[in-house]
């Protein structure tokens, strides 16, 4: 390896993967799918996620929504106790199993529902955080309960789970790489084709994994400044 | 008589001895690692927990005639010729075509057996010929040689959309559910899965003609000759062709 680093072929190895027969559109496009699901799995995700945690919430500080919380429990349950590419590969094959549908959006709808179930965790200890002080006082205001928890609960219980939420997007984007299971070419299914034309394991392994860490780092500043921003309006 | 036969014996057991101790102390010497990907029937698949095949069948009978034994790992294909270079693997075999990229990266031997490209598709298919996937959705398995083709024949041309899965039976998986229209795989494992699923067939027209051999670190130049004379003595014997027919009918 660092025969390979040293030697004048660096350039020529680098030609070979990215340059010749443009291969480096492997890594573009993958990157643009990786991107969409993402982008479209973490809306997904936290929607759901909000519902869930809603209702679960609910449940347990005033006992209503019984049924609704025993399907959300079953959803938890499963979700989480399931690796996700085998969810991926379960939506992919089974539930969509003779339709032709847009891969994309197989790996959105699975992705999406995966992570909804992580983020729901994440908003109903939010939720259980804020202290019960705060609803009353709502509740003295005059708000009913959906209006004080969508004006004064969620608001407070969102700024506490930023750095959580944070910490999930980062874990979903990484968790997309096994897009690749349902032939769909995401970043890390370029470098594989990339690979399997060339046979060299280092620049494109090593090509994936600097994106990778590129867009985590972005996202981690992003969500920074996000908890800065929010923390100002503590005073 | 009897001391040639007291010399004899002495010098058997020193040898043994001596195999035996060059045995503990490189034990790796003697195990001939195996790299493929066990979802390639009737070149290797598994059966009871254990990958069997054409493939495993004769680096088998390679590895008795050497006085060696054989370790398989399963991987994904992509991965196999890197192993190989890498050398976490000594042998890579998968039903591997000879090719001039893969060349790049790693010797072959001799070839052991022919195989075909065939297109595989719904029997209700408008596809006929080649020339029909123009247009259409192909399935293939990364990194395989249908792979390699249709993206040169077909993607690079703009006259088709490919869909690389990781394993064969996965492409037949997605053309039976109606994802894609066509899978581009060989010969034989496409004749495995067009008997195991219903409603599918293999075009006449074979895509393209091809040579399997196996891949060796290209700087272990002993192994590459080891193999090939090892090889040639399963060829001249009829071993070779005796473990082929094992598992694939003459038709």
């Amino acid at each position: 390896m660092t025969n390979l680093l040293l030697s004048a072929s660096f350039a020529e190895r680098f030609t070979l993967n990215f340059i010749k027969e443009d291969r480096w559109k492997y890594i573009v496009d993958g990157l643009g799918v990786t991107l969409t699901i993402t982008i479209f799995a973490v809306i997904i995700g936290i929607v759901l996620g909000m519902l869930v945690a809603i209702v679960r919430s609910t449940y347990e500080k005033t006992g209503k929504l019984w049924l609704f919380d025993k399907i959300c429990r079953v959803y938890l349950t499963v979700i989480r106790g399931t690796p996700v590419v085998v969810q991926l590969l379960i939506i992919y094959f089974i539930i969509f199993g003779s339709v032709k549908i847009d891969k994309i959006v197989v790996a959105i709808i699975a992705f999406g529902i995966n992570s909804g179930a992580y983020v729901a965790e994440i908003f109903r200890a939010g939720i259980m955080s804020i202290d019960n002080g705060q609803f009353e006082a709502g509740r003295s205001l005059g708000f009913n309960y959906a209006q004080t928890m969508f004006y004064i609960v969620m608001p407070q219980a969102f700024k506490n789970v930023l750095p959580a939420l944070g910490n999930e997007l980062i874990v979903l984007l990484k968790e997309t790489s096994v897009s690749g299971y349902i032939a769909l070419q995401d970043l890390t299914k370029g470098g594989d084709i990339i690979r399997s034309r060339t046979f060299d394991a280092f620049f494109p392994l090593i090509a994936v994994a600097l994106i990778y860490l590129t867009i985590v780092m972005i996202l981690t500043k992003l969500v920074e400044l996000l908890e800065r921003r929010l923390r100002n309006s503590d005073h | 008589m009897n001391i040639a036969k007291k010399i004899l014996i002495t010098v058997l057991a020193a040898f043994t001895l001596l195999s035996v101790a060059s045995c503990s102390s490189s034990e790796d010497a003697n195990t001939l690692v195996m790299a493929t990907n066990a979802y390639f029937p009737p070149y290797e698949y598994y059966e009871n927990d254990k990958v069997v095949g054409i493939d495993p069948d004769i680096m088998e009978a390679i590895c008795a005639d050497l006085g060696m034994t054989l370790k398989i790992e399963d991987m994904e294909f992509d991965s196999i010729i890197t192993a190989v270079q890498s050398g976490k693997a000594d042998i890579g075999v998968a039903g591997m075509t000879v090719t001039e990229d893969r060349l790049l990266s790693v010797s072959f031997t001799d070839p052991y057996t022919t195989a075909k490209q065939v297109i595989i598709v719904t029997e209700d298919s408008p596809i006929a010929t080649p020339d029909d996937l123009a247009g259409k959705t192909i399935g293939v398995q990364t990194g395989t040689t249908g792979d390699i083709v249709i993206t040169g024949d077909y993607e690079d041309e703009g006259l088709a959309t490919v869909e690389r899965y990781n394993k064969g039976n996965e492409a037949v998986l997605a053309l039976t559910q109606g994802k894609i229209d066509a899978v581009v795989i060989d010969n034989e494992p496409a004749k495995v899965f067009v008997e195991t699923n219903e409603g599918l067939k293999i075009l006449e027209t074979e895509y393209i003609t091809e040579e399997y051999a196996i891949a060796v670190n290209k700087e272990n130049t002993e192994l590459l000759e080891k193999l090939n004379a090892s090889l040639a003595k399963l060829k001249e014997s009829g071993k070779l062709d005796e473990i082929i027919g094992n598992y694939i009918k003459a038709e």
